[in-house]
């Protein structure tokens, strides 16, 4: 529900633009991240993953530029209305991609340790869920950017096919494991990285929700649907 | 003005306005789920041909504060005029509809404005005190309704200057003028004078606009404090206000109840884009 009508006040419509573009670049920053992570370690390139490790300081410092300008605004404009939850939505948002950012800081971490074991079978299952995870969080960005309930709606139920890559790539992983106990070491890693990703899935699902929140002014249900069963994977609690 | 049976009370109480404007109003007073002390049914008002009201319909929960809110000329003084029967003064001023208050219709030609306004007060923008001691403005309106002894003015006129949180600071000077005191003081000593004569609602017009920042705090904890009392209505222009003070808001745009609801929810997902425009000052 976006009034077609700009604020009275040009000054303040223009520090709301501000704070969307900038999280708006925090977010576009993060896809590249997870993408990048999940390149370095699929092609054993070890340069890149560095370089994916050293970019993670422009998202930390992005993030608390927008802390700044969220509490500047709620001191000196005292938003409300959808102007109240773009800025309250932007603060969380934020620590959201900021989280993503360490995640495929430390995937790339590991992506230099794996790239220096023998190579463990094909990591398919990385990339796609690496393309899964990109797609929920360009959609949750675009959904905040466009005012786009419906999308971010999309995404927040879009999380099941990440978890049940995720529960794939766990039981293969214990699989190359007991196979062969020189595989433990990259096969950890690589359980690692995974988890990861099935971490930056969620945060990914979490702007979803404050996205709706933001444009609709109405709060998702509690429970949404999940497919991570990996807890599960070797022992299943009694029915 | 006689007394209503209890059933015809009982009859208002909990009664949900209808459910105009989409629903827009359902989030009122049956969300606070409180007893509702004034009920506005299809109220028109007119300043001659000039349609001021339109079909308005909410509720005054008691022992909440309602504030209005909307851009001038939107009606919100009017109604607040409406109230306790202020428009009777002019010619060419009337009201249609229902504002029901234990049952009887108040903007009905046979009630006794009087005796209503003992029980509706009302606070003004600028502060009004009479050009008398400080005593002698509490202790006037109440010796136009009831006739006390010396001891029982004395009593009431402490209990209203306490409960309008400006009794330490006058109680040494209670004969001297009123004039005298500040602006503050003054809008409390007004205060004080309403809620002297024991009102059961009290109207307030922009009781703050004229007066400082601590003034203005000052008396929006009282208004939090009379709200155990009584039945508030606040018109205000100052939106911040009217979120600090209200447990309900209603908005008002041209002569129209666009959307009431909690402050809480008026203010962070207000439901009308009008609202919406409104609140976050994108206002046309």
């Amino acid at each position: 529900m976006e009034p077609k009508a700009e604020h009275t006040v040009r000054s303040y419509a223009e520090e709301l633009r501000r704070l969307r573009e900038m999280v708006a670049r925090m977010g576009g920053l993060a896809e590249r991240q997870v993408a990048d992570s999940t390149i370095a370690l699929v092609r054993r390139d070890a340069e890149m993953a560095t370089e994916v490790m050293g970019r993670d300081a422009a998202i930390d410092a992005l993030e608390r530029e927008i802390e700044n300008l969220c509490i500047r605004l709620l001191a000196l404009r005292q938003p409300v209305g959808q102007d109240l939850r773009l800025v309250v939505a932007v603060l969380k948002i934020s620590h959201d991609i900021e989280r993503i950012g360490d995640y495929a800081r430390n995937a790339a971490k590991r992506a230099i340790v794996v790239s220096q074991q023998p190579p463990l079978g094909s990591l398919n299952g990385f990339q796609r869920m690496a393309v899964l995870v990109q797609e929920n969080l360009k959609g949750a960005m675009d959904a905040l950017v466009n005012n786009d309930a419906a999308r971010a709606d999309e995404v927040w139920a879009a999380d099941e096919p990440i978890d049940e890559v995720y529960n794939g790539i766990f039981r293969e992983m214990l699989t190359f494991m007991m196979e062969d106990p020189r595989n433990i070491t990259a096969a950890t890693h690589l359980l690692f990285v995974a988890k990861n990703l099935e971490r930056i899935g969620d945060h990914a699902t979490n702007i979803a929700e404050t996205v709706h929140y933001a444009v609709s002014g109405d709060k998702l249900p509690e429970e949404r649907p999940k497919a991570d069963s990996s807890a599960f994977a070797v022992v299943r609690p009694p029915a | 003005m006689t007394l209503p049976s209890a059933t015809t009370a009982d009859r208002t109480v909990g009664t949900a306005p209808p459910a105009s404007f989409g629903g827009m109003q359902a989030r009122s007073a049956a969300a606070l789920n409180e007893t509702v002390r004034i009920a506005i049914r299809e109220l028109d008002f007119f300043y001659g041909d000039n349609r001021a009201l339109k079909k308005i319909s909410f509720d005054l929960p008691e022992k909440q504060v309602t504030g209005m809110i909307g851009p001038s000329g939107c009606g919100k003084s009017t109604l607040l005029r409406v109230l306790n029967r202020m428009y009777s003064l002019y010619p060419g001023q009337r009201a249609e509809g229902e504002v029901l208050m234990d049952g009887e219709n108040i903007i009905a030609a046979d009630v006794d404005i009087n005796a209503l306004r003992a029980k509706v007060g009302m606070v003004f923008q600028k502060p009004t005190p009479f050009p008398m001691t400080i005593h002698e403005n509490i202790a006037f309106g109440i010796r136009l309704h009831e006739t006390l002894s010396r001891t029982a003015m004395e009593e009431r006129v402490e209990w209203a200057l306490t409960r309008a949180a400006i009794w330490g600071e006058v109680k040494d000077r209670l004969h001297s003028s009123a004039m005298g005191l500040s602006g503050g003081q003054q809008q409390r000593l007004c205060i004080a004078r309403t809620i002297a004569v024991r009102p059961e609602v009290i109207l307030f017009d922009e009781p703050t606009s004229a007066l400082d920042p601590i003034s203005t705090l000052k008396i929006e904890e009282l208004i939090d404090e009379l709200k155990q009392d009584f039945t508030i209505a606040i018109v205000t222009h100052n939106m911040q206000q009217a979120a600090r003070c209200a447990d309900q808001v209603a908005f008002f745009y041209l002569g129209e109840l666009i959307e009431i609801a909690p402050a809480g929810e008026l203010f962070t997902a207000p439901r009308h884009p009008k609202t919406q425009e409104y609140i976050t000052g994108r206002f046309g």
